[in-house]
């Protein structure tokens, strides 16, 4: 913080102004809802600076990588299902899974060591075809066995159960995999190419978690993912929660769930506070710099002996790995995994404005930009409401003009995201706290 | 053996669904290779612009609907299309006075242009829902069939059924007048051929006194005819739904990176190439070979290769296939 000028500090003091005006004025149980998220925001606006920050990289996939993240949560932390894990069940699934990379591999490896022809072009089409359907055959049987158990309450593989913290860096690891995968193939060519793969890969995540449902239950949820704090019903009944309640003259029900807010809250902060302390480091680190020369001039610094491609592969992972981790909190805050509830305007749209509104390449920028974007966010929807009873007051009860404009009172912040990303990118394109 | 069935059951549920929706992604891909043309950068804002015209030529149906105009067997949709480009096009070149004009006189990156896009597509979405909602909206009115399965069964005494409907062969027309349209445009008339100059080498263009201006003008205009049709040809086959447009930027951008960006003739053939892989690849043959082998017999399996919800899966694979091998498109695009 050593280096901020005061008026970043009169920024981040109105943040808190307005974080602590919704406590004051709605209610601290909702003020700390939004807060929560608003740390999980903050990181995954932190990962998505590493990568269009530092390095200039175009990554539209943000939400793919908090929903592995998510996935890691339940994978990590939910009981194993009691049957799944049969030779039939999930390590059939296991086994078809291994069989499936393997095919890829040796696809590749054929692809590498062949020479230039037509024979290699036979070759690679004739393993991945083969290898199809030998995967299809093995996958098959093992998902029917598996989807069949109890398909009410689990019809999947469960988890490991593992505590759950663990899950976050597993989380990191997931996305940082995927990113690998997507950062080969489309690094290195043009800006939008990377933007539109991982726009696709995005998508493709979300629609392999809704519909494998041995996974993660796809579409039918993932509930009751346990819990690194006490839940609530515990804490009422506890002797030392009690008197700790009277002796502040507290509700035991109400401060029940701030106790369980602010505990999430204080893990989410000795998370945010690593990574700052980490992504600042980083920034001002012989490499940080090496990064930023890259972004602003790849051609001088690869004449300088810079490796362009593998550092900006590295970056990106980093930074999806992140994202990962993110979402992997985000599931834990949530104590559910519901892959529909991903959706691309929420989960990565919404962290571009919170980058670029917060000021790109700088850390704490993202995270200025995280809290603010995410308050907003939560609070246009009430204010356009209010706006919208404000403008129809004078027309007559069951007007259908006046019902439309009340009704689509909600879509109101997809417009204000645009307007406030345009605007900014407009008149102040280094954002609210530009780099140094 | 059942030749005849097999080929009436493939010609139903693969080829004639592929051809329409071909033809709606190669509309969509074409305005996205335009713009990538003369603009030089890739407009997300491209599925919501689609999203738009189709709303607006929505209102305007629903409005005929109410006076009584009507096409007879023709959905009304199509009395209401001009109006719903000339709409469009009013959004779209505003758009671009408002946001894009600054960057281009700051000679800014593409990717700042991509990123103006995002917040461009944002408040389109937002003005779409705001005006009419996130559901399924249905406006097609009409005859229904062109030929219907039963028909189609009187008529040849076949067991399978082959349904063609209006939507699906409006698209295929439309389509057609559409591309000639817009060839014709760019090869024949200065307009365009000013168009194919400036996308092709910008300095030369401004030193032989073309001015860019009116170039981005018509640009955006024949942007606003393509999207709006492809979004109301869409809309006629399947629905109207906000999010699915949306959706459908993949398989657009899927397609004009695959015949090559900036490349017309490109951005049509990577369209069907894209369609035809999409639904081959989704659909259960089991029918199909069924047919094909000894009587009384059929597969036990579905013979599908990947269920339907994975068709993004298809088109991206593709997108990935192609950036590999050929990063400038089957047909040659441009690459910065």
């Amino acid at each position: 913080m050593k280096s901020m000028e005061p008026k970043h500090l009169a920024l981040f003091g109105l943040v808190i102004a307005l974080y602590l005006g919704t406590g004051f004025l709605q209610s601290w149980n909702t003020m700390l809802s939004i807060f929560n998220m608003g740390l999980i925001s903050c990181i995954m606006a932190l990962g998505v600076n590493m990568q269009w920050g530092y390095a200039g990289l175009f990554n539209v996939g943000v939400m793919g990588f908090v929903a592995l993240g998510g996935l890691a949560g339940v994978l990590v932390a939910m009981d194993p299902v009691e049957g799944a894990w049969g030779t039939d069940g999930a390590l059939r699934i296991l086994l078809a899974l291994i069989l499936g990379a393997a095919t890829i591999l040796g696809a590749i490896l054929v692809w590498s060591k062949l020479p230039k022809g037509k024979l290699r072009g036979l070759a690679v089409t004739t393993i991945l075809v083969a290898g199809f359907f030998i995967f299809r055959a093995v996958f098959d049987g093992g998902v029917a066995v598996v989807e069949a158990i109890d398909p009410a309450l689990t019809g999947n593989i469960g988890g490991l159960g593992l505590p759950v913290i663990l899950a976050w860096p597993v989380g990191g690891l997931f996305a940082a995999g995927a990113a690998w995968i997507i950062g080969k193939t489309a690094l290195g060519l043009r800006s939008d190419y990377l933007a539109i793969a991982t726009l696709g890969i995005a998508e493709i995540i979300i629609s392999v978690m809704k519909n494998e449902d041995w996974l993660a239950r796809g579409v039918k949820n993932v509930t009751g993912v346990p819990r690194p704090v006490p839940y609530e019903v515990d804490l009422q009944q506890a002797e030392w929660f009690l008197s700790l309640a009277t002796r502040i003259g507290a509700d035991p029900v109400t401060f029940s769930s701030i106790f369980v807010k602010l505990s999430y809250a204080s893990l989410f902060i000795v998370v945010l506070l690593a990574l700052i302390w980490l992504t600042e480091k980083a920034l001002n680190s012989p490499w940080g710099r090496m990064m930023r020369a890259i972004r602003d001039n790849e051609v001088s610094a690869s004449a300088m002996g810079k490796n362009v491609k593998a550092r900006h592969l590295q970056i990106f992972i980093l930074g999806s790995a992140v994202c990962g981790l993110a979402g992997a909190m985000m599931t834990t805050l949530d104590g559910q995994l519901v892959p529909g509830t991903y959706q691309p305007l929420r989960f990565t749209f919404l962290i571009w404005v919170m980058v670029i509104v917060g000021g790109s390449g700088n850390n704490w920028g993202a995270v200025l930009g995280g809290f603010l974007i995410y308050w907003l966010w939560i609070q246009v929807e009430p204010l356009g409401l209010m706006l919208m009873q404000g403008i129809t007051a004078g027309m007559s009860e069951g007007n259908a003009l006046r019902e439309h404009l009340i009704d689509s009172a909600a879509y109101m912040r997809l417009m204000t995201m645009g307007l406030i990303l345009l605007l900014v990118l407009r008149f102040s394109p280094r954002g609210l706290i530009p780099e140094r | 053996m059942d030749i005849l069935n097999a080929l009436v059951a493939l010609l139903n549920f693969v080829i004639i669904p592929a051809t329409a929706y071909g033809a709606q992604l190669a509309l969509g891909a074409l305005g996205v290779t335009l713009i990538y043309g003369i603009l030089r950068f890739s407009n997300f804002a491209h599925g919501d612009t689609m999203a738009f015209g189709a709303m607006a030529t929505i209102l305007v149906t629903w409005w005929l609907q109410g006076m009584g105009v009507s096409l007879g067997p023709l959905p009304t949709a199509l009395l209401a299309l001009p109006i719903g480009i000339l709409a469009t096009g009013l959004l779209v070149i505003g758009t671009d006075k408002l946001v894009y004009k600054f960057y281009r006189q700051q000679k800014a990156k593409p990717v700042i242009f991509v990123i103006a896009s995002l917040g461009v597509m944002f408040v389109m979405n937002g003005i779409v829902r705001f005006i009419i909602g996130v559901d399924d909206q249905r406006f097609a009115d009409g005859e229904r069939f062109i030929i219907s399965a039963r028909s189609f069964r009187e008529m040849t005494g076949l067991d399978e059924g082959l349904a063609f409907r209006t939507s699906q062969g409006l698209t295929i027309v439309i389509a057609v007048i559409a591309v000639a349209l817009l060839f014709w445009f760019l090869n024949k008339t200065r307009t365009g051929k000013s168009m194919r100059a400036f996308s092709d080498n910008e300095d030369l263009a401004l030193l032989s006194g073309i001015n860019p201006e009116r170039v981005v003008l018509v640009t955006w205009l024949i942007v606003a005819a393509l999207a709006t049709t492809a979004g109301v040809l869409y809309g006629l086959d399947k629905s109207f739904k906000p999010f699915t447009y949306f959706q459908l930027l993949l398989p657009i951008f899927a397609a004009a990176i695959v015949g090559g960006l900036g490349n017309p003739l490109g951005a049509i053939l990577g369209g069907f190439l894209i369609a035809y892989s999409e639904i081959t690849i989704t659909y259960a043959f089991r029918k199909v070979v069924g047919y094909l082998g000894p009587e009384d017999w059929s597969p036990d399996g579905l013979l599908q290769l990947l269920s339907t919800d994975y068709k993004f899966a298809v088109s991206f694979g593709i997108l990935l296939i192609v950036l590999l091998f050929k990063p400038t498109g089957i047909m040659k695009g441009k690459s910065v």
